[in-house]
């Protein structure tokens, strides 16, 4: 286990390296002089301006230097000051502030779509071949194949526009009353969760029909347990080993998902504020998201390995 | 691949059974091609529909681009970014349509926002997605193809090398790195965005091809090729790329799908091809700003979408099965 635990932290010691690395490149990437870029438009006459970002972001050193001394700076989670929006800074104004509205998001989602998985895997496994396994798995291929902002839009359509049960955009914090919260969190959440719940119930599907093959299966029905019984304790419990790895896995990579998700619902969380940030061309704002999501994505992802090497006691022994 | 011919004890013939189908065999023993037909045939149904309805879009987004490019209109379908209520000093006077038109024999689909033709606009923003799926499959076969094949065959410090840089893409989620390197552009073509995801299409097919060559370069064909003493090379072109090529084609058809929805997502943020070309993604965003006036305008692009990234799955997994009976009985 300990050899496990320091190989795998060497990993994720490199990969948060290179990551960082390719994001700071991004300001290295932009064509022309980087100044220029970063300042937008109204910078380019102000020579004072564009010297004094220059000195900033220390465009006249060598690159490695400069990446030490960026990463040194991203450590004291100072990602710098945006110079579109004057003063406001990346890490206390944008990341502190927004990310808890996306990390909601992707939570809720995760939850949504793990609640309906699990049922629609059980029944397809259970009833494999029938008309409830056909039923279901035909359902879950057009979850899986419609992308999320459509499902949101139908959302919309129907619980907004047709029943008027919902608002179609806007956001209310946690802090103003849970109810105003899920109010405005619910249709995002669930557009979000139509996708995961589609990959998640195939998996447990595919899972437990190998699993209902297993001797021990058919023990625990010879001794007469019950069949509910028989599902949940002895054929679930191996199957959830892997779901909770691809819930891992995904909840990563909703947290992408969700820039689309908040620009269509119009919520204040990361994904929306990357858009805006693009729209605007504000790179020191694009820069710290993409490096703040890339590092809470390799590190999730780097948890859901060593929690999977705790708990399967197979992989524990290797 | 020339010395093969001049080496005397290497036999012409591959020592592996490549493209076969399960059990066909011709007269002489050998195992024949499947015929385009013969594959059909194969298809359940469902997948049957989904190749027709992917052929119909292929072929409509390719008659758009030649009625444009080559016909310079002449071709029956309507300008897509004509704004039919204006005035038009080609048809000389002001056109027969009227914003947000329900469905009609002259705009089957009706029209958009500002007039234009809402089914004239679905098959050119298909030529989009083509372009973009087209692109990347042929990116990730090509290059990540070679690369997984070639680290999977000769393992070692190369492997580790290639694989680790692979991982680091790997490590961004995929639709924050694409925006972010789309976000340096400020004129964004078609080009430059099936590049961009080209690339970054590249990492995932180096994955699976390497996990195919490295269950390949372990056959018994490989080693009678290595016991027989051909080169390296020589075993990578004749024996491990030609098997990891159905597989990665197999993939291609699963991954154009979440190229196509990604391309969607990226043209409803407004990010993809520039305006006024139309994409199914940017028509979705264009529509649903007026749902409560004309909710057809948002269902029809959705509706293409959606059904085409179904079919996309639909065939890719036919394949996938295909390909993995194919491979168990190879």
């Amino acid at each position: 286990m300990g050899r496990v635990l320091i190989a795998r932290f060497g990993r994720l010691i490199a990969t948060l390296f290179a990551v960082t690395f390719l994001s700071f490149m991004l300001t290295s990437l932009l064509p022309g002089d980087p100044a220029v870029a970063v300042l937008g438009q109204d910078g380019i006459q102000n020579e004072e301006l564009l010297e004094q970002v220059r000195e900033d972001l220390g465009l006249n050193r060598p690159i490695p230097t400069r990446y030490l001394e960026w990463l040194g700076n991203a450590l004291t989670l100072d990602l710098g000051e945006s110079y579109i929006n004057k003063g406001q800074d990346v890490w206390g104004d944008v990341i502190v502030t927004r990310f808890p509205v996306t990390a909601q998001l992707a939570v809720m989602a995760i939850g949504i779509a793990v609640i309906l998985a699990v049922p629609i895997g059980i029944l397809g496994a259970y009833r494999e071949g029938r008309w409830q396994d056909s039923t279901t798995s035909a359902a879950v291929q057009v979850a899986l194949s419609v992308p999320n902002f459509i499902t949101g839009i139908f959302f919309i359509w129907l619980f907004s526009v047709q029943l008027g049960w919902l608002p179609a955009s806007n956001w209310n914090r946690v802090g103003d009353g849970l109810v105003d919260n899920l109010k405005t969190s619910i249709l995002p959440a669930a557009a979000l969760a139509s996708t995961q719940m589609a990959i998640f119930s195939r998996l447990v599907r595919a899972d437990m029909i190998a699993t209902l093959k297993e001797d021990y299966i058919l023990s625990a029905r010879a001794k007469g347990l019950s069949n509910r019984y028989i599902l949940v304790r002895h054929a679930l419990r191996p199957s959830s080993l892997s779901l909770m790895t691809i819930v891992g896995l995904n909840f990563g990579a909703l947290l992408g998902g969700t820039v689309v998700i908040e620009t269509l619902f119009a919520i204040p969380g990361l994904g929306f504020r990357l858009i805006n940030a693009i729209n605007q061309r504000d790179i020191l704002v694009i820069q710290g998201i993409t490096v703040f999501v890339a590092v809470v994505y390799v590190v999730i992802n780097t948890i859901v390995d060593l929690l999977y090497a705790v708990i399967d006691p197979r992989i524990r022994r290797r | 691949m020339t010395n093969v011919s001049n080496s005397p004890d290497y036999p012409r013939e591959r020592l592996s059974p490549v493209s076969t189908s399960v059990g066909s065999k011709t007269p002489s023993g050998k195992q024949k091609r499947a015929t385009v037909r013969e594959v059909f045939a194969e298809m359940p149904w469902l997948v049957k529909l989904s190749a027709i309805w992917l052929i119909l879009i292929i072929g409509g987004a390719i008659y758009a681009k030649l009625d444009v490019a080559v016909f310079d209109g002449a071709l029956p379908l309507q300008d897509p970014n004509l704004q039919t209520n204006n005035f038009s000093a080609a048809a000389g006077g002001f056109g027969d349509g009227e914003p947000l038109e329900s469905p009609s024999a002259s705009h089957w689909l009706g029209t958009d926002a500002i007039a234009r033709d809402t089914f004239s606009r679905l098959i050119h923003g298909g030529w989009v997605s083509l372009i973009v799926a087209t692109v990347a499959a042929s990116f990730g076969v090509i290059v990540g193809g070679f690369l997984g094949s070639l680290v999977g065959f000769v393992r070692g410090r190369t492997e580790a090398v290639v694989m680790a840089g692979i991982d680091v893409i790997l490590a961004f989620p995929a639709l924050i790195l694409l925006l972010a390197l789309v976000s340096i552009f400020e004129v964004r073509s078609l080009t430059l965005i099936s590049l961009v995801i080209g690339v970054l299409s590249i990492p995932s097919y180096t994955r699976v091809a390497r996990a195919s060559s490295l269950a390949i370069s372990n056959r018994e064909f490989v080693m009678a090729a290595r016991s027989i003493g051909s080169k390296p090379q020589t075993i990578l072109f004749r024996e491990v790329i030609p098997n990891v090529f159905p597989i990665l084609l197999s993939y291609a058809m699963v991954a154009a799908a979440f190229v196509v929805v990604v391309e969607g997502s990226l043209s409803f943020l407004g990010l993809s091809v520039q305006l006024p070309q139309a994409t199914w993604g940017n028509m979705i965003n264009q529509a649903r700003r007026d749902i409560k006036l004309n909710v057809a305008q948002v269902f029809w692009p959705s509706l293409v979408l959606s059904v085409t990234v179904l079919s996309l799955n639909q065939v890719g997994d036919f394949f996938q099965r295909r390909g993995a009976i194919r491979a168990a009985a190879l």
